[in-house]
């Protein structure tokens, strides 16, 4: 063994620990990006799953005729108009007898929501029959006690910090020994739009209005980035000026969503006068957005068309554009159509650019066309966050499970037509 | 007439055109002598035809939706009179506001006669105008269809002049890409330059304080604003700053387990977990930034005394970092996958372990795409929204320190512009002041990060 052999064999164990140290670190690296998304998922998921059950009440309403049709006129206008209030307070004030002062009655009371009056009045006009009789409900109760209900650890809160007194939480509590309390659905969170109540506030409006935003979006941004792709890629010729189109995509592509807002808001609100908060709009911002993903797709499919397809075409004597139209263009639409889908799950997710053009605003209405005042799932979300009502957390972690559901089905679908239809040539 | 009964009918023409003129193509060939027949397919006789229909209604439907508002407000200040105009507190556009959001039903008690009367001619003019317009529009296509249906002859070649107008019409696709980057600068340039009108460029660019109150009153303390946005670029760095030692140390790592260590099996599975990363919306981010991140901080801040805001830099930073990971990973794992193999090659045949040849000989060689990708991510993280909206402060804070709430570019963008806007504002001018440094920003890091890796991938190939 020579000198130098020596050296390297005496340094060998510290590079191989070096070795081993370097990989760990790589190692490192990846385990923290995957326990950073699964602490984010689970956070959110360990809130949000809360929100699909609300806390509801079963008490004993007696439809008394001589507080809903005091002069028996028998009309319907009368018994929709009558005060439903009262016939809770006086089932809750049943099963407590000894509460006698206006004050706990009316702290009493505030354990239901006050949709529940609405509701009653709805089941009694159906079927006018249960008139003077009495049955059980399940009736929800307000967002303060279906918070308590929901994270029990706040029972142990001081009485200031626990959104209900201590007198209501020793009612709540006689209610739930009588079992008279239980979880059920939450229906409404699947049926309503927002409200100022959380246990009335519901998805569904968002959800129409990313339908009618998305919608816009796709019939935009779909044509017209599919005839630039094939422009670019097919026909154009190599000269500065396509190239600078080029360009402008990639650079289009890297643009902040914010910068788009603004532009909405100058050219689309200001210049052309189209009506705020309107899918309309939010689909032209969000398909100007999407424009270039969908033409980076596009190009990338076009490409991967192997050239024997055009030579075999224009060799039976087609023309460019048949070339295209009639053969490449048909079998890049896989990869096309992948692109196109994660170009609008992209835009489902953004919130930022549709905050600039007012699709921010508070809607209790499920719009009904593009023109409606309407709001997006993500901008639901960043509204209920800033909501300072207790309630809304659960809420806005829910909300933030129904887009990553909706998200997971679109990616899941733009995987499934990748893994079907795409050739490998 | 609205716009959805106007596209049913122009389909509808558009049908029988190409029904019709097939047919006209046929009947025209058929009567002609052997050797002269029609150069092109039927199909393209008709589809010409319909081009005539589409493209001129298309392009006057699209003026005319432009155009409307202009008329439109014209008309109703031709209708009211004279002495109104004179009286209204405000300029005659707000005038013309408020004539169009009378409900003519139920005019709110109080309103001026001659402004209803206005509103009620509005709307009866409306709808008579817009019916004609379309009408109008309609009547032209179908008329210049049926001369286009009348030139099917057999000196006419259909195909190429079809094709040459089809090009046309993808050219103008593309060129939208051009007209967004056009209309994204001028409304910017236009909005910024009417606030730096009120406010220099200079105490913008260079002002300690940031406090875009404007005044009700005259008299009112403070009543000019102050704009000056160096504590919002401080924020904004320290934000991302932040959000860069999170994301290049576990991004980078990531990136050279993958591309060097991990087994093609491993890799399959692992890198698109990672881009899960890059697909959950940041609103998400945001969500989990200001209710999970920032109240952990803040308690973990009072374990050891520290006082730590819970709105911090922090929170926001380290939580877009955790966003811009997949950034990074995946282009700097692009980059490393394209060095080319005799190099590595080199390096393993004096001896060279594997992580020796990757400090030496990888690294070195990947770094100016490693450099690009890294600029790339720090423009995303300039103009990330949500999660600075949902988690970062609102007071424009001037300092270093990541424990306490900092304010940044996009954060002032969105509370400047949210809620009530008066467009002759500094307030709201100020937005777009801001936009345009954000625009003017990301568009060198985006030029430059895109050259260097352009200038890379050519010295290899």
């Amino acid at each position: 063994m020579n000198k130098n052999t020596r050296i390297i064999a005496k340094s060998l164990k510290k590079r191989n620990r070096s070795e081993s140290t370097f990989r760990l670190m790589g190692l490192l690296g990846i385990i923290s990006a995957i326990s950073f998304l699964v602490i984010i998922l689970f956070s959110i998921i360990n809130e949000g799953k809360k929100a699909f059950v609300s806390t509801q009440i079963k008490l004993d309403i007696f439809f008394d005729s001589k507080i809903l049709d005091p002069g028996n006129s028998g009309k319907i206008t009368e018994i929709e108009n009558a005060n439903y209030q009262t016939l809770i307070k006086a089932s809750l004030l049943n099963f407590f007898p000894d509460i006698k002062t206006r004050n706990d009655q009316r702290d009493l009371l505030s354990m239901i929501s006050s949709s529940e009056q609405e509701n009653l009045m709805r089941k009694l006009t159906n079927d006018i029959s249960l008139m003077n009789t009495k049955k059980e409900f399940w009736l929800k109760s307000s967002s303060k006690y279906d918070v308590i209900n929901k994270n029990p650890e706040m029972i142990d809160f001081a009485e200031e910090d626990r959104l209900i007194s201590n007198q209501q939480l020793f009612w709540f509590n006689e209610l739930k020994k009588d079992n008279r309390v239980k979880f059920g659905f939450n229906k409404i969170f699947f049926t309503a739009a927002d409200s100022t109540e959380p246990e009335q506030a519901g998805i569904w409006g968002s959800v129409m209005g990313s339908f009618f935003t998305l919608f816009v979006t796709l019939l935009l941004s779909f044509p017209i980035a599919v005839a630039a792709g094939v422009f670019l890629e097919e026909l154009a010729p190599k000269n500065r000026f396509t190239h600078f189109i080029e360009v402008n995509i990639n650079n289009l592509a890297a643009v902040p969503s914010i910068i788009f807002g603004l532009l909405g808001l100058a050219i689309f609100l200001n210049v052309m006068h189209l009506p705020r908060s309107a899918p309309l709009v939010g689909g032209m911002v969000l398909a100007l957005m999407t424009l270039p993903t969908i033409i980076i797709a596009t190009r990338a499919s076009l490409k991967a068309v192997p050239p024997s397809i055009r030579e075999a075409a224009i060799g039976m004597g087609a023309t460019k554009m048949q070339t295209v139209t009639h053969h490449v263009l048909p079998l890049s639409m896989p990869g096309i159509s992948t692109g196109t889908i994660i170009g609008m799950s992209q835009a489902l997710g953004e919130s930022a650019p549709l905050l600039m053009i007012g699709m921010v605003a508070f809607i209790v209405d499920v719009p009904e066309s593009f023109l409606d005042s309407s709001t997006v799932l993500p901008v639901q979300i960043y509204l209920w966050k800033s909501t300072a009502a207790r309630g809304f957390v659960e809420l806005t972690a829910a909300g933030v499970l129904v887009l990553l559901t909706f998200l997971i089905l679109m990616n899941s679908f733009a995987v499934i037509i990748r893994k079907k239809f795409e050739k490998k040539w | 007439m609205g716009l959805g009964s106007f596209c049913v009918l122009i389909i509808l023409i558009a049908t029988f055109i190409a029904w019709y003129g097939n047919n006209k193509a046929l009947r025209v060939n058929h009567a002609l002598d052997k050797d002269l027949k029609l150069p092109s397919l039927p199909k393209y006789y008709s589809f010409y035809a319909i081009l005539w229909l589409i493209i001129p209604s298309t392009i006057l439907i699209l003026t005319w939706y432009i155009a409307k508002p202009l008329i439109l407000d014209a008309i109703v200040l031709s209708f009211i009179s004279e002495n109104t105009i004179t009286n209204f507190p405000g300029n005659t556009s707000m005038l013309v506001d408020r004539v169009k959001s009378i409900n003519i039903e139920k005019p709110f008690p109080g309103t001026d006669k001659n402004l209803i009367e206005a509103a009620v001619f509005l709307k009866q003019t409306l709808e008579g105008i817009q019916t004609f317009t379309l009408l109008g529009i309609l009547s032209l296509g179908c008329f210049l269809s049926f001369i286009a249906i009348k030139k099917i002859a057999p000196a006419f070649r259909a195909r190429q002049v079809v094709e040459k107008y089809n090009v046309a019409i993808l050219l103008v696709c593309s060129v939208v890409a051009i007209v967004t980057t056009i209309g994204i600068v001028f409304s910017l340039i236009f909005e910024a330059l009417r606030f730096f009108d009120k406010i220099p460029l200079f105490d913008f660019l260079f002002g300690l304080s940031w406090s875009p109150q404007m005044a009700i009153r005259e008299d009112q303390v403070a009543s000019q604003g102050s704009f000056g946005a160096i504590p919002i670029f401080a924020g904004t760095l320290l934000i991302t700053i932040i959000a860069m030692t999170v994301a290049i140390p576990v991004g980078l790592t990531s990136a050279i387990f993958l591309s060097q260590y991990a087994s093609p099996m491993t890799r399959s599975i692992i890198k698109p977990i990672l881009e899960i990363l890059a697909g959950v919306p940041t609103v998400v981010y945001g969500f989990f930034a200001a209710i999970t991140v920032g109240p952990f901080l803040k308690g973990l801040g009072d374990v050891f005394s520290l006082n730590i805001a819970s709105e911090s830099a922090l929170a926001a930073g380290s939580v877009m970092g955790i966003m811009i990971i997949p950034f990074i990973s995946s282009l700097s794992d692009d980059v490393m996958s394209a060095v080319p193999q005799n190099l590595k090659d080199g390096s393993y045949a004096m001896g060279a372990t594997k992580s020796e040849t990757v400090k030496k000989v990888i690294l070195p060689a990947a770094l100016p795409g490693i450099v690009g990708a890294i600029l790339l991510a720090v423009s995303r993280a300039v103009g990330e929204t949500m999660i600075v909206v949902m988690a970062a402060g609102i007071a424009a804070n001037l300092t270093a320190n990541p424990l306490e709430a900092v304010t940044t570019v996009t954060v002032q963008i969105v509370t400047l512009l949210i809620g009530d806007q008066e467009f002759d504002s500094a307030k709201t001018l100020a937005a777009f002041a801001l936009g345009i440094t954000l625009f003017v920003v990301t568009l060198t890091l985006n030029l430059f990060a895109l050259r260097i890796v352009h200038k890379y991938r050519e010295k290899y190939e």
